[in-house]
Parts: structure tokens; C-alpha cells; sequence
């Protein structure tokens, strides 16, 4: 029996188109301003499609320094923060899935309570400074060097593998190191490829870090730079707020900016979305 | 006792490897999360830069009592609040709204095309949220204002208007997760037994009958669980989007007590009163989040621990 198409699956596609806009729209806007002429954007005319196409805006983008600058900051921010990242979660992980560890219960309790309750953002912010990190790309990649959810995300997927397989390796004579890397890790790709996913988007996104802990304009990540030009204004000039000059810097180039900083994660996004969901379902099972 | 002892260090040497990968994470935690919750006691010395932790003096509730009876208390403690109760009354229904309209799509190509597409906010810098923000409420160029003024409405200056900043956070808030929050609900969704929708529908229950009776009650402990979980999270909302879409003409309503804890902590240095009011609000969060757990559990049986 085929269902019917009656009101309710009509109303039901109606709000899911309205969601689907309004979760696509802001980009298509962004790029179509982006691409036309000063004219048409202050005389209001662009909805959907650029008017006047031109690339003017990018060209002025890049040749502000600033944001390659910037790029080149966050890439080396997400590369090596990424792999420190991994490399520590994961040795931690593995440990901590051997619930038979001595001490590993306990261990695993005192890393959970982090989730719920930490030291804030000061005494936190003192301990970076006093271990010299600030100023340092490592006041960038060590700070948030673990999630806990990303632990606990690849710790219940190494509680799955099948102990028949480490018992082998045992047998073969490998230790716990061996096992790891040599049988364990080669079979968790899709949970590695996951995290690291987790891991780079969330330092290509970092805003507080650069804010806490880095002072020096010339090592600030993209997402500061964009804040400065897209919020606060400024094309050229000082960083940090600016009360006085304020710089007018035209629409099309602000959303020529965020379209740059924006543009990797918009166009790796559809192949690596299942990786994320994947994650997060991993992440929801009960452990 | 003596046995116990030998046993243990037979244990350590047992798993000497596993110790040793486990190594890194620990200090990590040691040094990044514990050395911090130890270092709240500053919030009850005089803490000096140059003395430190160990020569700075005692000082007990002073800085406690000095933010209780500050005038910032009551507007950053009711701003901090009430962003973060609509968050919970707009953020947390949206998401099983929208699992269960997307639940009754039966195309599945057409299902998963509305789940990528409404996911994709989620992976947006805060700083992209709010510039975007920013830009379609300028009263200028901005769409919403151009959309306002084509239909006859009066501009408005969203951004400088304390009486809109909560809108715009809980909307654009709402338009960041709303598809990411899905996930979850849809994959308690698929567990449903197919049975019981057969059955309801011989016995004559329609959609919604069926949305009501059998739906809703299988997703249930799904909903409950996330429901603690944002409970206890009403307090810690996010500082990066508040900071970048705050400006002073807004603080009457934006000024959180994160972004309060930055101002008069690091950009003004007054390291120990700032960590006193973060103090206060992380025990508020953890008796927010232990209350709902046990609420919870009497209640509905379903619990995080």
C-alpha cells in the first residue's frame, strides 16, 4: 500500500525547505555579494546572483597579507595541534580501554570530573604563563591538546575490537606497545580519521586560544584577522579594539573574507560529513 | 597490608606499557585541568604576579563578598542566566522538532539531503557566526533591514539595541546546532520497533497518534539525558560568540559572567577576583547538573550515573 500524499506531508516539506534554506542561504548570499561590483551591492540588487561579477574583492583580500599571513598561522596551528592531538588521545585511549589496568578505573573517573567542573579560565590562563607558553605556538596546540568526549569517543571504540586479535599479537610475541601499533591502530582508521576530523575543525575554529594566549599580531590564526576585518573593521592598521579611525571597509569585502577563511571546511564538508556523524554516534552510545 | 602493597606494584609492572602510554594523557591532565582547579585558590588570596601562589596572602571570602556586593552582580548574574535559560527552551526542543519532521520523510535520499545540509552550521567558526550575523542586521546594507524596509518596517540597529542581543544569540545559536543535535534523536529514532507502528495503524491511529504514543515515549530517555546534560550546561554559555557579538552599548543585556571573568581578569588584571566568580558559578553549574541527574532518576529512571 502506497501512503498518501496528503497536507501533513506537504506542510512537513514545506518547514524542512525552510530549514534547508535558511541553513544555505547566508552562504549562497555571501558568495553572490562577494563576486559583484560596490554598485549593485549598495543599490541592493543582489539576492541569489552576483551583479557585475568580478573578483576585485579576493584580489584586495589577498593582497592585504594579513589573512595569507593568518592562513599560514592557522595551518601550521591545525597541523601540528592535530597531531599532538591525536598521538596523546589515542596512547591515552588505549590504556584507558583496558579496563583490567591497574589504577585505570580510577583514572578514568578523575578525567570524566574535568567534563563537569575545571579550574575556569584564569588559573588556567596562569599556568600557560607560567610554564612560558604564552606567545609560543605551544600556548596553541597544548591547552586544549585533549578533548575528553574525544577520548571517551575513541576509548569505546577500542573497548570493541575483538580480543581474540590482541591475544594473537600476545601469542606472536608483541607487547602492549606492539599491539597497539602494530594490530590496533592499522584497524581504527575510520575512529582516527573521526577525531583528527574533530581535532583540526576545532582548531581551525579557535577564537578564546588566540584571544588568551597569543599577543603578537604576527602570530595571530585566521579566525582573529577575520574578526578584525569583518567585525571590528579594520583593513589596515593596529589590532586589538579600535575606539577612534575606524576603517570602512566595504560589505563585498567583508563577505570576500569570510568566504576565504570559510571556503576549505564548505568544500571538504560533504565528504567528510559522514566521518563526523559517525563520531558523534559513536559518542551517544552508552558506556 | 603488606600483601595488598606487592600485589599493587606486581599490578604496575604488569602493565608497565600500558602505564607508559597512558603517560602523556595523564600529565596532560595533571598539568592542564588539575594544576588549574588547585589554582582556584587564588580566588581566596590577595594573588600578586610577582609574589605567586605561595607568598601571595590569604585573604578567605573577600573577593566573594566584594562580587556579591559589587553592582555588576545582579545584571551578570540575570544576563548569564536567562541567555542560558532560552538557549535550554529554544536549543534543546528544536533539534527533536526537527529529527521527528525529518523522521516522517519518506524518501530517503531526500532525508539525508536535509541532514547534511542542516548540519553544515555546525562546522562554522563563532567568529563566521557573528560576522555573518553582524553583516545581515546592519542597518545599512543588511538584509533583514533591506527585507524590513521593502515591506514598510522601520530599520533597526539590532547590534547596538540591548533589547535585541538575546534574540539574536539564541537565533543564531538555534541556527548553528539545531542539525547537529538531530543526530543523536534520529539514531534513537531508527531503534523504534517497526511492529509497533504496524500495530498502531491497524488499530486506526493516525501520524500523530502514532508521533504521540509511540514515537515520542521511544525516543524518551534520549531526550532525558540531553536534557540533563544542557541543564547542567545553562550557566557555561559559550564566551567566543558572546564576546564577538557584545559591544558596550549591549552589555546591559549581553555582559555574561565569562565575558565579565575576561574583562576584569586578564584585561584588567585582577587575577584572584575574577577567579572567585568563575568559582561561583562552576559550583552553581555542578549543583544544576547533580539536581537534574537525581531529578531525573526519581522521575523518569533515567540518569547519567
Amino acid at each position: 500500500m502506497k501512503p498518501k500524499w496528503n497536507w501533513f506531508d506537504a506542510l512537513n516539506a514545506l518547514i524542512l525547505s525552510g530549514i534547508v534554506m535558511a541553513c544555505l542561504y547566508p552562504f549562497v548570499y555571501m558568495l553572490a555579494v562577494s563576486l559583484s561590483d560596490s554598485a549593485s551591492i549598495a543599490s541592493g540588487e543582489v539576492w541569489l546572483w552576483p551583479r557585475g561579477f568580478n573578483l576585485d574583492m579576493y584580489q584586495y583580500v589577498f593582497e592585504d597579507g594579513r589573512v595569507l599571513k593568518g592562513y599560514k598561522n592557522t595551518l601550521i596551528y591545525v597541523i601540528s595541534g592535530t597531531a599532538i592531538s591525536m598521538i596523546v588521545t589515542a596512547l591515552g585511549a588505549y590504556a584507558l580501554s583496558k579496563t583490567k589496568m591497574v589504577m585505570g578505573k580510577p583514572i578514568l573517573m578523575l578525567i570524566v570530573f574535568t567534563m563537569f567542573f575545571n579550574g575556569g579560565m584564569i588559573p588556567t590562563f596562569l599556568v600557560v604563563k607560567e610554564l612560558g607558553f604564552v606567545n609560543t605556538i605551544w600556548g596553541m596546540v597544548l591547552p586544549g591538546a585533549v578533548g575528553t568526549w574525544n577520548l571517551l569517543i575513541m576509548r569505546t571504540f577500542f573497548m570493541g575490537m575483538p580480543q581474540e586479535l590482541e591475544e594473537s599479537g600476545k601469542i606472536d610475541g608483541l607487547s602492549e606497545i606492539g599491539i597497539f601499533f602494530r594490530i590496533v591502530l592499522p584497524l581504527s582508521k575510520p575512529v582516527l580519521a573521526t577525531i583528527g576530523l574533530y581535532y583540526a575543525v576545532g582548531m581551525w575554529n579557535n577564537f578564546m586560544g588566540p584571544l588568551l594566549y597569543l599577543r603578537d599580531a604576527d602570530m595571530q590564526p585566521l579566525q582573529v584577522i577575520l574578526r578584525n576585518i569583518v567585525l571590528s573593521g579594520q583593513l589596515t592598521g593596529t589590532d586589538g579594539p579600535v575606539v577612534g579611525d575606524i576603517v570602512v571597509v566595504e560589505d563585498g569585502l567583508k563577505f570576500a573574507t569570510i568566504m576565504v577563511s570559510t571556503l576549505p571546511i564548505l568544500l571538504v564538508y560533504p565528504f567528510i560529513q559522514k566521518y563526523f556523524v559517525k563520531g558523534a554516534l559513536i559518542g551517544s552510545v552508552k558506556g | 597490608m603488606q600483601e595488598q602493597n606487592s600485589s599493587f606494584l606486581t599490578k604496575v609492572k604488569r602493565d608497565k606499557y600500558l602505564l607508559l602510554l597512558l603517560l602523556p594523557c595523564a600529565l596532560y591532565y595533571i598539568i592542564f585541568k588539575y594544576v588549574p582547579i588547585f589554582g582556584i585558590s587564588i580566588a581566596f588570596m590577595d594573588y600578586n604576579l610577582f609574589k605567586g601562589i605561595t607568598e601571595s596572602d590569604w585573604v578567605g571570602f573577600k573577593y566573594f563578598s566584594m562580587f556579591f556586593n559589587t553592582p555588576d552582580f545582579w545584571p551578570v548574574l540575570r544576563n548569564t542566566f536567562l541567555l542560558g535559560l532560552y538557549k535550554l527552551i529554544f536549543g534543546f526542543p528544536a533539534p527533536i522538532i526537527l529529527a521527528l519532521l525529518i523522521n516522517e520523510v519518506s524518501k530517503s535520499f531526500l532525508k539525508r539531503f536535509v541532514q547534511t545540509v542542516s548540519y553544515l552550521p555546525h562546522f562554522i567558526s563563532n567568529v563566521v557566526v557573528a560576522g555573518i550575523a553582524v553583516m545581515f542586521l546592519s542597518p545599512t546594507g543588511g538584509v533583514v533591514n533591506q527585507l524590513l524596509s521593502a515591506i514598510g518596517v522601520d530599520r533597526i540597529n539590532f547590534l547596538v539595541e540591548a533589547s535585541w542581543f538575546r534574540s539574536i544569540y539564541v537565533t543564531t545559536d538555534v541556527w548553528q546546532h539545531i542539525g547537529w543535535g538531530t543526530i543523536i534523536y534520529l539514531a534513537a529514532l531508527t531503534a523504534i520497533d517497526p511492529q509497533l507502528y504496524e500495530a498502531a495503524r491497524m488499530d486506526g491511529a493516525n501520524r500523530w497518534k502514532q508521533t504521540l504514543n509511540i514515537t515520542l515515549p521511544g525516543i524518551a530517555p534520549a531526550i532525558v539525558i540531553i536534557l540533563i546534560l544542557d541543564i547542567g550546561k545553562i550557566l557555561e554559555i559559550g564566551f567566543e560568540k558572546v564576546y564577538l557579538l557584545s559591544t558596550p552599548a549591549t552589555y546591559e543585556t549581553a555582559d555574561i559572567i565569562s565575558t565579565y571573568v575576561y574583562r576584569v581578569g586578564l584585561t584588567q588584571g585582577n587575577y584572584s577576583y575574577a577567579t572567585a566568580i568563575d568559582l561561583f558559578t562552576g559550583i552553581i553549574s555542578f549543583i544544576f547538573i547533580v539536581a537534574a541527574n537525581s531529578f531525573s532518576r526519581r522521575v523518569s529512571g533515567s540518569s547519567i550515573w
